[in-house]
C-alpha cells in the first residue's frame, strides 16, 4: 500500500481553492441541468396553455356530439372527426404494431449478422425519414387509385406504415438489452426458442417496446399530410372503412385555412382535443401495462 | 431418479478455438461429481455440452457422443427434449425479472404448455421445499418478483425452477461463486440432499467445495481431462503430477 500512498494527489486541505471551484462547478452543472429541463418542458407547456386559452371556450357538448354545420350556420362539432381519428388509428395500430414488433424480433433474435436483417434495419431507417406527404401519395397510388375512391382503410394503412419503423427499431434495441443469462435460463429449461423469444425475451423487454409503440402512435395521431389523399375527410357521419372518413388533424387543417372566425375557433378546440386525447391514450396504455408489474421487478 | 452419463471422445470448439479435446468419462447416477480446474480450462464448456447449451452459441461446435441414460443426446434427441431432462443452474442467479416467485418456478412447465393449476401449485411448493426456500418466500409467492430476492435466495429460486420440471440430471456451473459464505453453505447442503434423487454435475473453483459435496472429481487443464477419480483419491493421492500441483496451490 505504501507505493500507492505516495502516488496519491496532495491532501485536500492543501487545495482549498480547488474545493471552492468544485462547489461552484457543481452548482453550475445543477443549474444547467435544471435550465435544460425547463427549456425542454417550456414549449409543451406553452403550446398547451395557448390551446387552452384559444380553444377551451369553444368546447361544449355539441363539439363532441355533432357533425360540422354548413358554412354560415353557427355551432356544430367534430364528433365525426374524433370517431374518424379513432378508427384510423385503430387500423394503423392493428397493422403497425404487430408488423413493427415482428420486424424488431426478426432483426434482434433471428437475423444477427444476416444480410436480410441489415436490409430490414436499413429500410426501416429510410422509411422513418420518408416525408409523410410522400407516404400519402404512395398509398394514393397503391390503394386509392385502384379502388377509385378515398377510404378510411387507405388512411389507416398510410398511418400504419409510418408506425412500423419506429416500433421495429425500438423493439430491436429493447430486445438486445435483455441479458444473455435470461435467455439461457429459458433455453436451459427446455423451452423452444420461439417460445423463449415471445414469453421471456419480449416480455422482459415489454416496457420499452410499449414505449416505442406509444411514441409511434402519438406521432401518427397528429399526422395530416398522409391523410389528404387517402382518408380525404368527410363532413358527415361515417364509420365505414370503405368510405372517406373525417380525422381531427384534417378537420383542423380545413377549418384553420378557412376565412371564417367560427371555424377558426373550432380548429383551436379541435387541436386542444387532439392533444388531450393523445396524452390520455398514452397514459392509459402505460397504466394498464404497468398494473401487472410486481414488487422489485426491474 | 438420476441416470448415468457416459461421455466419449467429446470435442468442442468456439470458432477455431479447440476448447475441449477428446474428453471421455463416466458420471455415475445419483452421485455428485465435481469438475475443477483453472479459469478457461474448459470445465464450463464441458457441462454446457451435456445439455446441448454449447450449440446455442453461434460459433460453438461439438463432436463425439454423450449418453444420458439410454439416450445418445446428439444423435437421438432434440436439444429442447434434452434440456427438459437435464436441468441447469448458472453461475449468476438468473430469475426471470418480470415474473413473480411462483411464476418463475412454474415457468418450465407453463412454457411447455402445462396449465393444470392444482398440479402447478403442488409442484411449486415441492420444488421450493426441495430448494430450501419455501419458508422464506411462502407468503410472497405471487406478490414479489423473483428479482427482488437476495442473491442467495435467487440462486435457490433458480434451483427450484430447474427442479420443477423434474429432471434426471442437474448441471451446476459454479452455482455458489457469486454468493456469500452463508448462502454457499445452504447451496452445498442442498446438493447433498438432492444427490439421492438426481445425478449432479457441479463445476467449481473452490476445491474445498468439491471435497465437501462430491464423490468423484475431475480435473481439467487446457481443454483436457487430466484426471478423473474418487474425490478423496484426487485430493490425497492424485496420480498425475499436474493434479497435485493444482490442488496444492502451485498454480491456478
Amino acid at each position: 500500500m505504501a507505493s500507492t500512498t505516495t502516488a496519491m494527489p496532495p491532501p485536500l486541505r492543501a487545495r482549498a481553492s480547488n474545493r471552492f471551484l468544485r462547489v461552484v462547478v457543481n452548482h453550475l452543472a445543477t443549474a444547467a441541468a435544471v435550465g435544460s429541463t425547463i427549456l425542454v418542458m417550456a414549449p409543451l407547456i406553452a403550446i398547451f396553455m395557448y390551446l387552452l386559452f384559444k380553444g377551451a371556450s369553444s368546447l361544449n357538448l355539441a363539439f363532441f356530439t355533432q357533425v360540422p354545420k354548413p358554412v354560415g350556420e353557427v355551432g356544430g362539432g367534430m364528433a365525426n372527426s374524433i370517431l374518424g381519428s379513432g378508427i384510423l388509428l385503430a387500423i394503423a395500430s392493428l397493422m403497425g404494431v404487430p408488423i413493427g414488433i415482428a420486424g424488431g424480433i426478426y432483426i434482434a433474435e433471428y437475423g444477427r449478422n444476416k444480410r436480410l436483417a441489415n436490409m430490414v434495419r436499413f429500410t426501416a431507417d429510410v422509411l422513418n425519414g420518408v416525408p409523410s406527404i410522400v407516404m400519402g401519395i404512395a398509398i394514393y397510388t397503391l390503394i386509392v387509385v385502384p379502388q377509385k375512391h378515398f377510404s378510411a382503410l387507405a388512411g389507416g394503412v398510410a398511418l400504419g406504415i409510418m408506425m412500423i419503423p419506429t416500433i421495429t427499431r425500438t423493439t430491436e434495441e429493447m430486445l438486445l438489452m435483455v441479458p444473455l443469462n435470461v435467455r439461457e435460463a429459458a433455453l436451459g429449461l427446455g423451452v423452444p426458442n420461439w417460445r423463449s423469444v415471445l414469453s421471456i425475451t419480449l416480455r422482459t423487454a415489454s416496457p420499452g417496446v410499449i414505449t416505442g409503440c406509444m411514441l409511434a402512435f402519438a406521432r401518427v395521431a397528429g399526422e395530416t399530410a398522409p391523410l389528404l389523399f387517402t382518408a380525404f375527410g368527410n363532413q358527415f357521419w361515417s364509420t365505414s372503412v370503405n368510405q372517406p372518413i373525417a380525422a381531427l388533424p384534417l378537420q383542423i387543417f380545413v377549418y384553420a385555412l378557412s376565412p371564417y372566425d367560427e371555424w377558426h375557433r373550432l380548429a383551436w378546440a379541435g387541436a386542444l382535443v387532439l392533444i388531450v386525447l393523445i396524452v390520455v391514450s398514452v397514459a392509459l396504455v402505460r397504466y394498464v401495462a404497468g398494473r401487472g408489474v410486481l414488487k422489485g421487478a426491474s | 431418479m438420476g441416470v448415468e452419463i457416459e461421455v466419449s471422445d467429446l470435442n468442442a470448439w468456439y470458432g477455431t478455438n479447440h476448447t475441449l479435446q477428446s474428453i471421455s468419462l463416466r458420471i455415475p447416477a445419483n452421485h455428485a461429481t465435481a469438475l475443477i480446474g483453472p479459469s478457461g480450462c474448459g470445465k464450463s464448456t464441458f457441462v454446457r455440452c451435456l445439455n446441448r447449451m454449447h450449440e446455442t452459441n453461434p460459433i460453438g461446435r461439438v463432436t463425439g457422443t454423450v449418453r444420458v441414460g439410454p439416450t445418445d443426446i446428439y444423435a437421438q434427441a432434440s436439444p429442447v427434449e434434452i434440456r427438459r431432462r437435464i436441468g441447469m443452474v448458472f453461475q449468476r442467479p438468473n430469475p426471470f425479472p418480470t415474473m413473480s416467485i411462483y411464476d418463475n418456478v412454474a415457468s418450465g412447465l407453463r412454457l411447455n404448455g402445462f396449465r393444470n393449476r392444482k398440479v402447478l401449485d403442488e409442484v411449486v411448493e415441492r420444488s421450493l421445499q426441495q430448494a430450501a426456500l419455501w419458508d422464506e418466500v411462502k407468503n410472497d409467492l405471487k406478490k414479489k418478483s423473483g428479482a427482488s430476492l437476495s442473491g442467495g435466495q435467487q440462486q435457490r429460486l433458480c434451483i427450484a425452477r430447474a427442479l420443477a420440471v423434474d429432471p434426471e440430471v442437474m448441471l451446476m456451473d459454479e452455482p455458489a461463486s457469486a454468493l456469500d459464505p452463508v448462502s454457499t453453505a445452504k447451496i452445498e447442503d442442498l446438493i447433498f440432499q438432492l444427490k439421492s434423487q438426481y445425478t449432479i454435475v457441479i463445476v467449481t473453483h473452490n476445491m474445498q467445495q468439491a471435497a465437501r459435496v462430491a464423490e468423484n472429481t475431475g480435473f481439467f487443464l487446457n481443454g483436457k481431462l487430466v484426471e478423473f477419480d474418487a474425490t478423496h483419491k484426487i485430493f490425497t493421492n492424485p496420480t498425475d503430477k499436474r493434479t497435485e500441483d493444482y490442488i496444492t496451490g502451485r498454480f491456478g
